[in-house]
């Protein structure tokens, strides 16, 4: 133990030295970052930052990335999702993927898929390589295992859903889970069914492990195709009234999952997470929606006036100064929604991101950091 | 709309000079065009360009700080503060001023966020924000709203009226060029007005606080933790940051001062620019600024204020891209026949003396 320590001691001064308020006014009123980072770009105080380790390409849409996290990531829970933040264009770039690794693994593998509108997944899957540095979030997200894992269980996944099933796989498996599990993963093609070696090597190897593969686009003799029904369901899994059962995908396979537990009175066996682009808003000249202001508590129904005055007129004093977009002083970080700029009559979706409220009005409902 | 702003003269170049009010709409087309044409393009480049000042301004900060350890060695002591005041200067004017317009918060970089960003210098952002993005630049040179204009201290504009403690006009711009990051930071106490009696000394607490920190904290750095760090080099290294320091504030009064109050830019009253609409509102930053030419060196180290024109109609365009834009407004205004002042550094600041001394008296 004194070994451990010692051996650990130069690192945890260098820690605790950078760490200090002595380094801090040194440096103020920069971040320490900004100096490390000229020797380590993953060096961070607070924000995790990984380094990719590994890049492979198991479909033509997709890429699975190894990443070593910098020892601010804090570990998550099978099932959760991290913000990955990619640099585009020059814009850092930041979406949402549920790890397929274990929490167990050292590294963290991420699968992302191409969609056709994704600027972060076709950027990733057509440029990623071994050595970029990407942003992490802390791990966040309900759709998880509770802490004892129950008995029976049903995992129904469709196109990229099958990563935190994955995880929740791997990890049950791993730790010996011994009640019986029923994978069923709905792809397109044969050529788009991600993990399909890995899967099929487990259901080999683990008894427990019932595996389905629906290939929605394909037919064959002995295949199963077409959408998630009740048929279906009760032709690979039989009754799925004593199973726990665990859905993640598009919105029409969880409209499907949640339609037939419904009516079976089921609801609470069913766990879900949508994995899909939010729906591109169409703009019309009327206002609509509500705008609400996420720290003060207070919602306006949107009258198509800029945000600054829409914010005044609900009894906040937002900071501005020129009221016509030249000095930024109005600047404030508009969580979701779709704005659109007066001056310029340009439209854009944001989430996330700094927006100058006296030239943007809201398109539709709005949650805006004020 | 007042007579005075459908039609505005420009006395310098022409007294009987005028642009009729669709030229003005015109030419305001045309540079809001301009404009969405060059935000359009922004991207990697523009990251990327700014990414490498911000690697270059730590390297010369490390390497001139750590020069200064070095002291013993004279010419270490040389290029130790030389190296510290280039940092300081790249902090403040290319990165600092220009993040904090908001010129770099569409790269989302925390880095780079305008409502977070501070830079090495006693004013906080804060403060600095509202009176130079919001009261400078929105009422650019209009005398009584712009307090850039003379920074409460000099008399920059016949507009101004004469007072015999404006005799010492020199003197007052000596000082404040010498301890410019101070007069900059004091410049949001509106002292002149605290001492007139328009507002009281309460009224500016919160300011006062902001202000006292931040020049605590950066004298605490430079005048005491870095001097007990080098130990017995303590003196040289005080010396050293003190340099530093004062090269950083004359440069940038210089530039600063090259870039409103040469001969020939002009000052506004408030009467005039009631009511203007956007071809109004470029017209008067132009006619209230002026450019430095020079070479890309000496752009990067002016923060690209060289370019003070191109900045004061596009304060929020990233400011590495005004001398692409400058060839395009340069050409506008030949073809409105717009007055667009430039000149090298020793002939503009020259003129900026012989006005500060010419005003010194009634
Ligand atoms: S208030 Fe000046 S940019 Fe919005």
């Amino acid at each position: 133990m004194a070994l451990g320590y010692l051996r650990n001691s130069p690192r945890r001064i260098t820690r605790g030295l950078l760490d200090s308020q002595f380094v801090e006014s040194l440096v103020s009123p920069n971040p320490v970052e900004r100096y490390i980072g000229l020797l380590d770009p993953t060096w961070s105080r607070r924000d995790v930052r990984a380094e990719v380790v590994g890049v492979d390409r198991q479909t033509p849409r997709s890429v699975t990335l190894t990443l070593q996290p910098n020892s601010n990531w804090a570990g998550f829970v099978p099932g959760q999702h991290v913000g990955l933040t990619v640099e585009i264009d020059g814009v850092l770039t930041t979406r949402y993927y549920s790890p397929a690794s274990r929490p167990a693994d050292k590294r963290l593998e991420l699968t992302i898929s191409a969609h056709p509108a994704g600027k972060v997944s076709n950027f990733l899957v057509k440029n990623a390589r071994v050595g970029m540095i990407l942003g992490l979030s802390p791990a966040e997200g309900e759709f998880v295992l509770p802490s004892s894992p129950p008995g029976e269980l049903l995992l129904i996944s469709g196109g990229s859903g099958i990563t935190p099933m994955m995880s929740i796989l791997r990890t049950l498996l791993g730790d010996e889970h011994a009640a019986p599990i029923t994978f069923l993963h709905y792809a397109r093609t044969g050529r788009d069914a991600l993990y399909r070696e890995e899967l099929e090597r487990l259901a080999a190897e683990y008894e427990n492990l019932n595996l389905v593969t629906v290939l929605t686009r394909e037919t064959g003799p002995k295949l199963i195709s077409g959408r998630l029904s009740r048929e279906q369901l009760k032709s690979i899994h039989g009754d799925h009234a004593n199973a726990e059962a665990y859905v993640c995908g598009p919105e029409s396979l969880i409209a499907a999952a949640e339609s037939i537990w419904s009516q079976d009175q089921l609801e609470d066996k069913l766990h879900t997470e949508l994995f899909s682009l939010p729906e591109p808003l169409v703009v019309t000249e009327d206002a609509v929606g509500s705008v609400r202001f996420t720290k003060s508590g207070v919602e306006v129904a949107n009258d198509g006036q800029s945000l600054l005055v829409q914010a005044e007129q609900g009894g906040l004093s937002p900071r501005h100064g020129c009221r016509m977009g030249i000095c930024h002083t109005c600047v404030c970080r508009l969580e979701s929604g779709t704005v659109r700029n007066v001056r310029t009559g340009e439209v854009k979706t944001v989430s996330n991101e700094l927006v100058q409220i006296c030239v943007n009005a809201p398109v539709g409902d709005m949650e805006i950091d004020l | 709309m007042p007579k005075s702003a459908t039609k505005q003269a420009n006395p310098i170049t022409d007294p009987e000079f005028e642009l009729t009010q669709e030229q003005l709409d015109l030419f305001g087309e045309e540079l809001d065009a301009l404009r969405a044409r060059v935000l359009d393009d922004l991207g990697q480049r523009d990251a990327d360009y700014i990414n490498k000042i911000l690697n270059a301004q730590r390297g010369f900060e490390v390497a001139g700080r750590g020069m200064l350890f070095l002291s013993f060695i004279p010419p270490a002591w040389i290029a130790g503060t030389v190296s510290l005041g280039i940092s300081k200067i790249l902090d403040n004017m290319e990165i600092g001023h220009n993040v904090m317009h908001g010129q770099y918060d569409w790269t989302q970089d925390p880095r780079l966020d305008s409502t977070q960003f501070e830079w090495d210098t006693s004013s906080p952002s804060v403060n600095w924000k509202d009176s130079h993005n919001y009261q400078h630049h929105t009422h650019t040179n209009i005398v009584g709203k712009d307090r850039d204009v003379g920074y409460g201290i000099l008399r920059m504009s016949e507009d101004q009226p004469w007072h015999p403690y404006y005799l010492g006009n020199l003197l007052y711009a000596t000082l404040l060029m010498t301890f410019f990051e101070y007069g900059v930071a004091m410049h949001d106490l509106e002292v002149e007005r605290m001492v007139s009696g328009e507002i009281s000394v309460t009224e500016k607490r919160e300011e006062f606080d902001h202000i006292w920190r931040k020049v605590r904290d950066q004298a605490v750095k430079d005048y005491v933790l870095f001097p007990l760090l080098a130990g017995p080099m303590a003196p040289a290294v005080l010396a050293g940051n003190f340099s530093a320091n004062i090269i950083r504030n004359i440069w940038s009064f210089m530039i600063i001062f090259c870039g409103h109050f040469p001969e020939g830019v002009e000052e506004f009253t408030e009467e005039e620019t009631a009511n203007e609409t956007r071809g109004q509102w470029y017209y008067r930053q132009i006619l209230g600024s002026a450019n430095l030419t020079g070479g890309k060196i000496f752009h990067i180290m002016s923060g690209n204020l060289s370019h003070q024109i191109e900045h004061h109609l596009f304060p929020d365009i990233p400011a590495h891209r005004y001398s692409e834009i400058a060839v395009e407004v340069k050409e506008a205004c030949a073809r409105f026949g717009i007055p667009y002042n430039t000149g090298p550094l020793p002939r503009q600041f020259g003129s900026v003396v012989k006005k500060i001394a010419r005003l010194s008296l009634p």
